[in-house]
């Protein structure tokens, strides 16, 4: 973009509140083709330096959009996501639409049908714009991993969104849609949050049915919304939550109403603080703003106490277990055969699956099942894969231990704010190091919320991490809501 | 802490998983691996002896999930899946011969 002046905050707009765009539709000020039209504008001037969207789905936009506008015509009860412009993530699956994961193995790819993420959000009215650029297979924390070229960060375009849900971290946080789907294995929608100044949420393991996501990591895969707001993300998780009989894994708790939750106070809440966040390697600017945060939720009226969480450490190294075997095993249904990219001219069967697949998947993706199937492997299958599950529970119970003590856990998202593209790229043990405060609650399944808590001095943003028990989603967002109104 | 992984054990797991990897690939991938194994070394710190693997955070019974019934149901239709396949004869995917003569 040569001619475009490019201010840091160019880039940076807040999207209407869901309540605003509803009053508009009802009332008629608004309507949805015209609001979905003028999107797909936004989109077509600022997504060729961001990068944010791998493809639209306008024909069903606007046909979804027609409708909504039909029902505001009549003066019909609009459904809850009426006329919302969201984007997915390109690791969900809409019908017909290019999913590619952000690999090249998946080029071409059309699904013959939708995740149920994707359904329940366009059953309550939602108006899908397009697919979301992300880290090949979720597998990132930079989106520098994607075939498809990097996602910028809209505060600053040197910078990255983070990752691996960078496109739907900033789609938000630059306005090209009002709320997103993105997916979080080991900090995938916490830690983008935290770079883009945005809020996302990490909902309990099986609260969300994964069923149409394509698979990273199946005991840790989780897929949550992103919004400009707490109760906007809440909102949206009402929506998406809930049993789906084709997801064995998804929970029949019933899903509470968290947007009503949000506006609960929380004064008397127990706040944790474990140390273990706040050591080495944490930036001193995000420290300062998440004890900020801390000191909020103190004037609010929560007791604000420590908490230990002694395994904390460990978790880099069960995480990367952990993911990577279950990877090698996802990941091997990519062999050329049934979807995607095909080797041409191979003359066997084992010829073609490893022609197609050293042709198609990146470094990082073959470096994961690498090490993946060698800890899964005769000989090493105890010393690490089995190693791994007993540390992991080790870690869950640790966190099942200190939520007898305390209502909700607050930590920073991420170790620092958004980097430089190119900063982490050559050395995968540092960005695997990037993920040090999110992979605990993935190991544990735990639900959270990252919610804006400041800026860096630099104008970046900066996240702190609320996390709650097992299905104690209403509680992470009451504590991100007295933080998102302290207006720090 | 942790035995150097050698190169020809980087081929090997790469045969495993159907993997091939041109030389420079295999180097760098040697290089990473013994960086991210010596790392993770670190968990041979802690005794685990009697702590059962957690495989899945249903086992923690903090909450359930219900296995559906095993029932025969309508699934995918066959057009619409082999529309998006390589190589078919629309009723079957097509590969190369699998055994060599």
């Amino acid at each position: 973009m040569p001619s475009e002046s490019n201010p840091p905050e160019s880039y940076v707009e807040k999207p209407l509140t869901l309540a605003a765009l509803r009053a508009d539709l009802a009332a008629g000020r608004t309507r949805a083709v015209d609001l979905a039209a003028a999107y797909f504008q936004r989109i077509e001037k600022k997504n060729p330096r961001l990068n944010i969207f791998l493809s639209l789905t306008k024909e069903r936009a606007l046909e979804q959009a027609a409708r909504i506008d039909a029902l505001a015509a009549k003066g019909d009860p609009l459904p809850p996501l009426a006329g919302v412009p969201v984007g997915i993530k390109d690791v969900l699956i809409v019908k017909g639409a290019p999913a590619t994961a952000g690999s090249r193995i998946l080029k071409g790819y059309r699904p013959p049908y939708d995740a149920t993420a994707v359904a329940k959000l366009e059953a309550a009215g939602a108006v899908l714009l397009g697919k979301l650029n992300c880290d090949e297979f979720a597998m990132g924390s930079s989106n520098e991993n994607s075939a498809y070229g990097p996602v910028r960060n809209p505060f600053d375009t040197e910078r990255v969104p983070g990752g691996s849900s960078g496109g739907s971290a900033a789609a938000v946080a630059s306005n090209l849609a009002v709320a997103t789907l993105g997916s979080d294995t080991g900090g995938s929608i916490r830690q983008p949050a935290s770079f883009c100044g945005v809020v996302g949420v990490l909902p309990t393991y099986g609260r969300v049915s994964r069923y149409g996501l394509i698979a990273f990591a199946s005991s840790l895969d989780r897929i949550g919304p992103f919004a400009s707001n707490v109760r906007d993300a809440a909102t949206l998780l009402g929506v998406i939550a809930g049993h789906d009989p084709k997801d064995a894994t998804s929970s029949p708790a019933p899903v509470d109403d968290y947007a009503a939750e949000c506006d609960k106070p929380v004064a008397g809440l127990r706040i944790g603080v474990p140390a273990e966040y706040f050591a080495e390697g944490l930036d001193p600017e995000v420290r300062a703003a998440v004890e900020k945060g801390i000191a909020a939720l103190q004037a609010a009226g929560c007791t604000v106490k420590p908490v230990s969480l002694p395994h904390t450490k460990y978790a880099v190294p069960v995480y990367y277990l952990v993911a990577t075997a279950e990877a090698s095993a996802n990941l091997a249904r990519f062999d050329g055969v049934r979807y995607g990219y095909r080797s041409p001219a191979s003359d066997t069967l084992s010829a073609m699956y490893s022609h197609s697949r050293d042709e198609a998947f990146g470094a990082e993706v073959k470096r994961r099942i690498l090490l993946g199937t060698y800890a899964l492997s005769a000989g090493y299958y105890d010393a690490y894969y089995l190693k791994a599950q007993q540390v992991r529970r080790l870690l869950a119970e640790e966190f099942l231990r200190a939520f007898t003590e305390v209502d909700a856990i607050v930590t920073p998202t991420a170790p620092t704010p958004a980097f430089k593209i190119g900063e982490k790229s050559d050395d995968p043990l540092a960005m695997y190091l990037a993920d040090i405060y999110t992979v605990t609650a993935s190991l544990a399944g735990i639900c959270g919320v990252s919610v804006p808590c400041g800026r860096t001095q630099a104008i970046l943003p900066v996240g702190m991490q609320v996390l709650a028990g097992h299905l104690r989603e209403a509680t992470a967002f009451r504590v991100a809501r007295a933080v998102e109104a302290a207006e720090l | 802490m942790a035995e150097k992984v050698t190169v020809e054990e980087v081929e090997r797991v790469a045969e495993l998983a159907h993997l091939e990897l041109k030389p420079d690939e295999a180097a760098r991938m040697l290089t990473d691996l013994n960086a991210i194994l010596d790392y993770v070394a670190e968990l041979n710190q802690l005794d685990t002896s009697g702590v059962a693997p957690l495989a899945q955070v249903g086992e923690l019974g903090q909450f359930s999930s219900v296995p559906r019934p095993d029932q025969v149901e309508a699934s995918l239709d066959r057009a619409a899946v082999m529309s998006q396949v390589p190589e078919t004869d629309g009723v079957f995917f097509k590969v190369p011969k699998v055994i060599e003569r």
